[in-house]
Parts: structure tokens; C-alpha cells; sequence
């Protein structure tokens, strides 16, 4: 954490709309609203969680970051530079500094090349040579990732899940990133390798100074590697804060809904916290609920959620929420709420 | 020399290829997919023998001079004196089959079927696999252009496809192939017969292969390797040629495989119909339609019948078989 006051990467009120379109003459009859004005800053040597139920736009967002899809709104500044809209080609040398290890290892290799061409094509697309040679790079890289460098030649259908991720991993690791975009990295993987990966992910963060983004859809998953935790909800960020206040107290009914399916380890504690279980499906993205997007399935939902939007405001230190009604809210950031 | 697959912290992972490759691990290490699916192959009896016959084939079209030189008479010379000139049919027993006329000879005239076979192999497999290459290479071009690219590009292509498969091929070919004169594009005579064939069916035949192409280009643009490609900062080209192309492979060779055999019918249906390579050159469907003229000489059908029979059926078998084991899973 060198500068801690200027942020790696920055969100500033980032959309994406997605078209849907009718008929041969693709006339446009609605939008995606995937992502729906989001801010937040990411500050070099972090992580920050980013957690929401699926369909949420968690994985539009990384896209957005890591320019995979062009914004609709909004602006990324990664180092002070706005990409928001870079060609392709400008953003081609900062490509090396953020990359994204994606969520599913069956996919995100090719089939049809080996783990070296894999690991290796970072410094093909780049056009970088190594002191050594690619392939003694791409080796170091492989057992830096806990992977047996002599399975250079070997194809990804000859390895697990959980090896196929690090391979992934790997490959993002090749051109030293100084971010990392991580979506959803062990959601398709055995629950007992999971831990196994996001361990390594810490240690390489350790080790090589990275810093963060990690994605997934339940709290459990980052509640151990992340710095802060932002809590999505139908393409708006509902809360954001750091991860002790979080996950001790949640001050968003969605969070708390989404705290009370994170499994208690200590027996005894289980019959302290009450169940809140979320009523229905994450409404469509296509026709949001007006306001609070929340308020078709909250509980303290009351007239004024359907018709202002909550807007999303710091009541504690470092912890903002969206919600007309937030829950342990200390005293004198609630009296600003209800003024 | 560690164990194949140990790596640190992952000994309790499922391995799934171990599954499919049966009990010995070891066996797969280090095999592409071609590796795996050429080791499937080999153990298809049925497919591995249509690659036989086809292999057989290719090589009977190659020596055909040779072939001929010892084991017949040359494809055009006649042979009256092996003719009944009362009834115009061979004489002797089975159309004149004898050890010096394997398959017989023509009525009329009196040629040497077997040669005749022979050299018409020629021409079927020559166009036959030409006019697949042709449509192969159009096809695949467009084909991952339309679904890379999408958008106006892909609308473009796709409707230039669906125009051309509405198109009435044969009538077509026909009527072309039939005012094309005996000279033209600065070829004449058999030369430009085949490339006039090969033209009609490979340049009509290519929305084939591009639709297939494109379906596969669309779903394999949606797998995260291309978007992993993509946020290193690959262009069109690398992802087009390294990422796309390798996973397009199979099926084209499927394709390719299993249209050979169509284009082989295709060929033998002008060449009947009169409008393909033009005689005294032999081809199997030209051979065809001069025995429909002498149906009481049966074994002058049989024998290039039996020909194009073969020749498709051995392709068929290939290509079903490389299909499956290309891709188990079928679809
Ligand atoms: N390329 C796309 N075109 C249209 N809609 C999309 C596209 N990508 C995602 N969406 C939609 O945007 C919403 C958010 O998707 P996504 O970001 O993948 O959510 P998450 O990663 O949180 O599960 C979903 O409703 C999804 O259907
Ligand atoms: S604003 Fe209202 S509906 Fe939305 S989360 Fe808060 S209480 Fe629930
Ligand atoms: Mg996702």
C-alpha cells in the first residue's frame, strides 16, 4: 500500500444497458439494465469483495473493468487514466498491468493448445521476450502456482477443475498485472478445493504485490481474502464497507438476507441469529422494480421504497449503505437519515 | 519421476479423462485431442476399413496407367472383334469376362470396362475432392467471419447463404454446363470440364459448411478462452487463427468427410445426365448412362454402379466414424 489515497482502479457511476432487440429490422423494445450506475474505488495492494446472487451483474461489471465490454455510462480510471472508452489498440500495453481470471476453468482454456501455449500466449500477444525464453518463464509461472512445471506439453482435458483454475490463474499471473479482475474463480470448483485456491490467490498476493477485485455470489467465499465487501443487487451497489463491519454488522436487509445463508461454524452461535430467507427470484434486469430494487422481496419495505431510490450515502465510517431503512445504524448517522 | 498427475495440494481432485480413458492413467498423458480421437479410431473396425477402400481408391487413381498397362487394355482402344456384330453385344459368356477382360467389355465398340473403372476414378475422386476443398475453404472463410465478426457482416453472409441454398442447383449446373463451350477461360477438353464441375458444385455447395462454421464460431465465441485471449490484448487475426480456427477442425474434416461422398453422386448424376466430363473420357456416371441404353447387357451397369456404391459407402463409413471419434458425445 504505497499511496493509499489514490485509488488502482475507479468506478464512477458505470452502466451497462444491453439492447434487446425484435424482428428482422433489430428495433430495439428494451434494455438490459446489467449494470446500473455503480461507483467504487479499488486502492492498490487491497481486495475488494464483490458479492450479489447471480444475474446480479457481477461478471458484466469485470467485463466492463477489463474493457471485455464497452460501457454505456459512466467512467473506469485505472491509474488516474480514464479507459472508459481507450480503442482497443491504446488499451493493448495496459492490458498487462489488469487482467481477469474467469469463472469457469472448462472454458476459459483452450482445448486445443497445451498448458505452455496457454501460459505462453501473454507473451506472444504482447510481443514481450523473456530472459530465458518463454518456456522457462511459463515454467517458473507454473510452479509458482503449485503446478508441476514438466506438464508443459500436457492439454487442458488431462487436468481437474481445481488444476485447469490454476493454469487459468497462471496465465494472468505471466505478464505480472498489477490487478486482477477474479470472477467467481472457485465457484465451479469442489467446495473441497475451494479453499486450496482461494489460498493461493492470497499468497500471490502476498508475493507479488497484487491487488484484487474478487467476485462471487455468496458472502462465505470472501469473507476470508477480502479488505472490503461490496454487496450487489440487480446491477446497484447496495452496500460497501470494510469486511469486519460488514460481516459484524450489516446494515442492508439484503445483506443481512444474504449473511443468514453463510453457514455459522460454532454450533452454539447458530440460535443467536435469525433466519431471514429471501422470498422469490431476482426480479428481471430487463424491468427493474422502480426505487429501492430491493422492495419487492424486503421486509421492512415500506410506500416510500417503490417510489425514491435510496441513494447509496456513508451512515458509518467507511461504510455506505442504500436503504431507507438500514438496520444498527449508529445513533447520530441515523438522525441524518430520518432529517 | 513423479506420478502423472501429482501435483501439490490436488491429490484428492477427480480426474475426469481417467474415466474415459479407462483404467490406465498413464496412457493418456500428454495427448492433444487428434491423439485421443486417432486412438478411438483405431479401434473402429467399420471406419478403419472404409479408410482402407478409400485409401485403395486414391491409389487405384493415381496408377491408373500402371494398372492398366498390366492388368487391361487402354480405356479408349477398341476391341470390335469381342463384339457379336449381329446383337452389338459382347460375346462370350458375363459381357466377355475373361482374364484378359476383367470386367468385360462395352457392347458396341468393345472397350475394357476395367480400364474404363479405373481411369473414371479418376475423375469422380479428383472433383469430388476438389470441388470439397473448394467449398471447404469459401465456406470456413465466411463461416468465421460471419459468426466472429456478427453484426451487418454476419447479416450480410448469412442471407448470401440462405440465396444460395435456394438456389436450384442442378437445373443450374446443368444449363451452365451445358452452354459452356468446348473452349473457354483459356482451357479446353477434359481439363475444363473438371474445372467447370468443380467449380458449379464447390462454389454452390459452400453455405454447407459456412452455416455449420458459423454455429461453431458463435458458440465458441462465447467461451471465456476467446474473452481470455481477449483482455491480453489479442487482435482479430491471432484469435481468428490460434483460438478459433484449432477448434473448427473436426468439424470440418467431419463435414468434409461425409459431403466427399454427395459430391461424388453429384458428379455421376451430370456425367449421366451428359453434362459433366464430356466422352470418350471415362467416368463412372457417363458409363452409367450409356448402359441404360443396353439393358440386356447387365454387367455394363453393374460394374460402375458397383463403382460409385463402393467409393460413397467407404466414405460414409470413414466419415461416421471419424464423427464419433472426433466427438464422442455425438450431437
Ligand atoms: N452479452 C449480454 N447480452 C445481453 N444480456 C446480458 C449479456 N451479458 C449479461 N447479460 C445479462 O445481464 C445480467 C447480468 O449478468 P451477469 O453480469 O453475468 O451477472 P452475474 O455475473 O452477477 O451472474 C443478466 O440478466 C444477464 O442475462
Ligand atoms: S429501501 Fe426499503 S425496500 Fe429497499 S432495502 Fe431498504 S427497506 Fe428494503
Ligand atoms: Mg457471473
Amino acid at each position: 500500500m504505497t499511496t493509499p489515497n489514490e485509488p488502482l482502479l475507479s468506478v464512477q457511476d458505470l452502466q451497462k444497458y444491453f439492447p434487446v432487440t425484435k424482428g428482422l429490422l433489430k428495433r430495439q423494445v428494451g434494455a438490459v439494465k446489467a449494470v446500473d450506475g455503480i461507483s467504487f474505488d479499488v486502492f492498490k495492494g487491497e481486495t475488494l469483495g464483490v458479492v450479489g446472487e447471480s444475474g446480479c451483474g457481477k461478471s458484466t461489471m469485470g467485463r466492463l473493468v477489463t474493457r471485455l465490454l464497452e460501457p454505456t455510462g459512466g467512467k473506469v480510471l485505472f491509474e488516474g487514466q480514464d479507459i472508459t472508452h481507450m480503442s482497443q489498440g491504446r488499451l493493448r500495453p495496459l492490458r498487462r498491468d489488469m487482467q481477469m481470471i474467469f469463472q469457469d476453468p472448462f472454458s476459459s482454456l483452450n482445448p486445443r493448445h497445451t498448458v505452455g501455449a496457454i501460459v505462453g500466449a501473454p507473451f506472444r500477444i504482447q510481443g514481450i521476450k523473456t530472459e530465458h525464453g518463454t518456456k522457462k518463464a511459463v515454467q517458473e509461472i507454473l510452479e509458482l502456482v503449485g503446478l508441476n512445471p514438466e506438464h508443459y506439453n500436457r492439454y487442458p482435458h488431462e487436468f481437474s477443475g481445481g488444476q485447469r483454475q490454476r493454469i487459468g490463474i497462471a496465465r494472468t499471473l505471466a505478464l505480472k498485472p498489477k490487478m486482477i479482475i477474479a470472477d467467481e474463480p472457485v465457484s465451479a470448483l469442489d467446495v473441497s478445493i475451494q479453499a486450496q485456491v482461494v489460498n493461493l490467490l492470497e499468497d500471490l498476493q502476498n508475493e507479488l504485490d497484487l491487488t484484487y477485485v474478487v467476485i462471487a455470489h455468496d458472502l462465505s467465499v470472501v469473507r476470508h481474502i477480502s479488505d472490503r465487501v461490496a454487496v450487489m443487487y440487480l446491477g446497484k451497489l447496495v452496500e460497501l464497507a470494510d469486511r469486519k463491519d460488514l460481516y459484524e454488522s450489516p446494515m442492508h436487509p439484503y445483506t443481512n438476507a444474504l449473511m443468514s445463508a453463510v453457514p455459522i461454524p460454532d454450533p452454539a452461535r447458530r440460535n443467536d441469529r435469525e433466519r431471514i430467507r429471501l422470498q422469490g427470484d431476482v426480479p428481471s434486469p430487463l424491468s427493474p422494480p422502480p426505487a429501492c430494487r430491493f422492495h419487492t422481496r424486503c421486509w421492512k419495505a415500506q410506500a416510500i421504497c417503490k417510489v425514491e431510490e435510496p441513494p447509496l450515502v456513508e451512515l458509518a465510517s467507511r461504510h455506505q449503505v442504500a436503504c431507507h431503512f438500514p438496520e444498527k445504524v449508529p445513533q447520530e448517522a441515523a438522525e441524518a437519515v430520518s432529517a | 519421476m513423479t506420478a502423472p498427475l501429482d501435483v501439490p495440494g490436488s491429490a484428492t481432485e477427480a480426474d475426469p479423462e481417467a474415466v474415459l480413458a479407462g483404467a490406465d492413467r498413464k496412457a493418456i498423458q500428454g495427448r492433444s485431442l487428434g491423439q485421443i480421437a486417432w486412438m478411438r479410431l483405431k479401434r473402429d473396425k467399420v471406419a478403419l476399413a472404409g479408410a482402407g477402400v478409400i485409401i485403395f481408391l486414391v491409389l487405384v487413381a493415381l496408377f491408373a496407367p500402371l494398372i492398366v498397362k498390366f492388368l487391361g487394355h487402354p480405356p479408349l482402344e477398341f476391341h470390335r472383334e469381342k463384339i457379336d456384330q449381329s446383337t452389338l453385344t459382347p460375346t462370350g459368356a458375363f459381357g466377355g469376362m475373361s482374364w484378359d477382360y476383367l470386367f468385360g467389355v462395352e457392347p458396341l465398340w468393345g472397350r475394357d470396362i476395367f480400364s474404363r473403372i479405373v481411369y473414371g476414378a479418376r475423375i469422380s475422386l479428383l472433383i469430388a475432392f476438389l470441388a470439397t476443398l473448394l467449398s471447404v475453404v469459401i465456406g470456413t472463410v465466411l463461416g468465421v467471419v460471419a459468426g466472429y465478426f456478427g453484426g451487418w457482416v454476419d447479416t450480410v453472409i448469412s442471407r448470401a447463404m440462405d440465396v444460395f441454398l435456394a438456389f436450384p442447383l442442378l437445373v443450374f449446373a446443368i444449363a451452365l454446363a451445358g452452354v459452356v463451350p468446348d473452349q473457354a477461360f483459356g482451357m479446353s477438353g477434359d481439363t475444363l470440364r473438371v474445372s467447370l464441375l468443380v467449380f458449379i458444385i464447390g462454389f454452390f455447395s459452400w453455405p454447407y459448411i459456412g452455416r455449420i462454421v458459423r454455429g461453431q464460431t458463435l458458440s465458441l465465441r462465447e467461451r471465456e478462452f476467446i474473452d481470455a485471449a481477449r483482455s491480453l490484448g489479442a487482435r482479430g487475426p491471432y484469435i481468428i487463427f490460434r483460438e478459433l480456427l484449432p477448434n473448427l477442425i473436426a468439424p470440418i474434416l467431419i463435414y468434409a468427410t461425409l459431403v466427399i461422398p454427395t459430391n461424388i453422386l453429384f458428379e455421376a448424376a451430370l456425367s449421366f445426365l451428359g453434362v459433366g466430363v464430356r466422352p470418350p473420357t471415362p467416368t463412372w456416371g457417363g458409363m452409367l448412362a450409356e448402359a441404360a441404353r443396353f439393358y440386356t447387357v447387365p454387367h455394363f451397369a453393374i460394374f460402375p454402379g458397383l463403382a460409385i456404391f463402393v467409393t460413397v459407402l467407404a466414405f460414409n463409413l470413414f466419415g461416421d466414424g471419424l464423427r464419433d471419434a472426433l466427438d464422442p458425445r455425438g450431437r
